[in-house]
């Protein structure tokens, strides 16, 4: 059984509650930060611990907090990436709606390491009951003194807010999420100049997932060395997957890395195997952005390597015949699954949440739309098929922001990996009807 | 003039939640205080609720509504008292989404992004919202229903309709004042 080090405490009763959550070490992490380190020391420990960003693109979180400008007499700010819109997506829910304070310790300790007076915790407006009981954990905390002025007498002051977004995936992005947070439409800013030199307000910022930040509770307490020797190679410590799909038993698990996608997907400990003894088709292992993988390639790499969970091993032979970590988002599919439905389904997503800034993007995603409604409806041609992938690929790469990429890959690699079931539709459309794709909602009653 | 106002509870509410931003930046307000304008009246937003929003942040009208016209969540047609947002993406998908709406259609006898003639229903297909490993699921105000059959849906649209309160999102909770 892994580690556990952000949800050890999940089940515990009242756990929501500072007072058990104290009771539980909470809390003490924090203390040994203002107490007994400076916050030079907590960076250095988060670099050693080689935490990467648990929000989608994995980039090193001690590397990010060490390019923060600090330059004399301007506000520097913590942002908490709370959007959580990714598809297949829902550990930061869990973590916050079970642990807040496990969210709120992590803002204060990290405020502190890089001088932030005031932090603000982005949430998706969805989650408008999730921000209540982080208001809830936030008022526990400065009644305790763990929030405001002089906190635990150490001389450090900190104001923590928690701020509700409105509905749209792209503020998921830092510099919309930044824009959104300023009151604006949430259209992704071009970059240069990065968060870290001029972000909220033009002032140095650094933006963090909700699991990165609560991770920095436990490399404080037990140092970034011993974090650092949980996992494999560069790929540190725990990670929070969200598993979804046709699978027996979906959740929230927090696994070491490392772990062998085999034994994520059959065992027990995890998600159980394939729901009515079905086969394995199809993982979107990372959150719907990232490539679509077909049973044998997320079983084992291309050249015959069991696939671990892992930054590097789900990426092991680039987008050819691997994927990536993302978000952490695993959708699993049974042999009944029309891949070509789904990338519709995925396609509208990104159509309807495509910010209208970049023409590839606005134009591209809905081309590809309405291509793959199309084939759907049994009226696509091969020539459709080759239209999909030049669109795909005038789109990857094009944009300010990387929700051009996210569009394109589930395309790219659909087709990459599935050319056969597209070419089912577009030659013989009269077989669509007998293409299952969904349980009934019925036979989920009866399973 | 406009005829909108917040009442006196809302209103310090509304001061609170600038009162959380630097002093020039307070258009940082605008979202929350839209969520608390659509709580306020009758769960959508009139050109004079923004209006009035924007009077209270001294910003141009111009800037609530480009606002209010990006986000999925602001109404900007009026709704009825209870809207149903089914999840129609992936996940939920594979997992019988499209059964719940039809369904619901069946029951209520309109279609997505219909209103039901007493004022009562209003039906919405959303975006994936972090439900998916209890698809399929709906979310009604601030609730989320999940692991959803047609019976529950059918047990949940009795119970809404029996309760006959509008189901807005809760108005953000109080929060603390800079210290
Ligand atoms: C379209 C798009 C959506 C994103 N959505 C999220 C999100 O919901 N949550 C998140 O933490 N990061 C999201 N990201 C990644 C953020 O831009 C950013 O990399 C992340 O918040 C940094 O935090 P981390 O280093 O702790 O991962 C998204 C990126 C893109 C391009
Ligand atoms: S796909 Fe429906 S909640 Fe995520």
């Amino acid at each position: 059984m892994s580690r556990k080090l952000l949800l050890a405490n999940d089940h515990v009763e009242g756990i929501r509650r500072l007072d058990v959550y104290r009771k539980h070490g909470g809390y003490n992490a924090l203390e040994k930060a203002l107490k007994t380190m400076t916050p030079e020391q907590i960076v250095e420990e988060v670099k050693a611990s080689g935490l990467r960003g648990r929000g989608g693109a994995g980039f090193p979180t001690g590397m990010k907090w060490s390019f923060l400008a600090k330059p004399e007499g301007v506000a520097r700010y913590l942002v908490c990436n709370a959007d959580e819109s990714e598809p297949g997506t829902f550990k930061d829910r869990y973590l916050m709606e079970r642990i807040p304070h496990a969210l709120i310790e992590g803002m204060i300790a990290s405020s502190f390491a890089l001088g932030a007076r005031t932090s603000y915790i982005y949430i998706r407006g969805e989650y408008f009951y999730v921000a209540n009981i982080l208001e809830e954990a936030i008022a526990e905390a400065y009644e305790a003194g763990l929030l405001g002025k002089n906190i635990l007498n150490s001389g450090f002051d900190h104001d923590c807010y928690v701020q509700v977004g409105a509905g749209a995936y792209i503020c998921g992005e830092e510099t919309a999420l930044l824009e959104s947070l300023e009151g604006k439409r949430g259209n992704p800013r071009i970059k240069p100049p990065f968060p870290a030199i001029a972000g909220l307000y033009g002032c140095p910022t650094v933006v963090n997932n909700v699991e990165t930040i609560a991770a920095v509770v436990p490399i404080i307490q037990m140092t970034g060395a011993e974090y650092a020797k949980i996992g494999v190679g560069k790929s540190t410590g725990t990670k929070l997957i969200s598993a979804s799909g046709h699978i027996n038993k979906p959740g929230v698990y927090e696994i070491e890395l490392g772990v062998p996608v085999e034994e994520f997907i059959y065992s027990d400990a995890y998600c159980g195997g394939i729901r009515n003894g079905k086969q394995l088709k199809a993982v979107v292992a990372g959150g719907s952005s990232v490539p679509i993988l077909p049973a044998h390639l997320i079983l084992k790499t291309a050249s015959g390597e069991p696939r671990l969970m892992t930054y590097e091993s789900l990426s092991d032979g680039g987008f050819a015949t691997g994927t990536m970590l993302g978000s952490g988002g695993f959708i699993v599919m049974d042999e009944d699954t029309s891949i070509v439905k789904n990338l519709w389904n995925f396609s509208r997503f990104y159509h309807h949440e495509s910010c209208g800034q970049c023409s590839p993007c606005r134009e591209g995603t809905g081309w590809m739309e309405k291509i793959l409604h199309n084939i759907v409806e049994g009226h696509g041609t091969p020539e459709d098929v080759e239209l999909l992938w030049d669109i795909q690929g005038k789109i990857e790469g094009k944009t300010i922001c990387p929700l051009g990429d996210a569009a394109a890959w589930p395309v790219a690699s659909a087709i990459r990996h599935f050319k056969d079931e597209f070419m089912q539709y577009v030659t013989r459309p009269q077989s669509i009807k007998d293409v299952k794709h969904y349980y009934r909602v019925h036979q989920l009653a009866e399973a | 003039m406009s005829q909108i106002a917040f009442n006196e509870e809302a209103l310090k509410t509304a001061q609170r939640i600038i009162a959380r931003y630097p002093k020039g930046k307070e258009k940082s307000a605008l979202i929350p205080l839209l969520h608390l304008a659509q709580a306020e009246f009758d769960g959508w937003l009139s050109p004079e609720t923004m209006d009035y929003v924007a009077s209270l942040l001294s910003i141009q009208s111009i800037e609530a509504y480009e606002v209010a016209s990006f986000y999925s969540m602001f109404n900007l047609q009026p709704v009825g008292k209870c809207v149903l947002e089914v999840c129609r993406t992936s996940s939920c998908w594979l997992l019988g989404a499209e059964d719940v709406v039809r369904h619901i259609e069946k029951r209520l006898g309109i279609h997505v992004g219909e209103t039901t003639a007493d004022g009562m229903f209003t039906l919405k297909t959303v975006e994936c919202l972090g439900s998916c490993g209890t698809a399929p699921m709906l979310q009604c105000g601030a609730d989320y229903y999940e692991n959803l059959t047609l019976e529950k849906v059918d047990n949940l649209i009795a119970n809404l309709k029996q309760d006959g309160s509008r189901r807005t999102y809760p108005k953000p909770a109080p929060v603390k004042i800079e210290s």
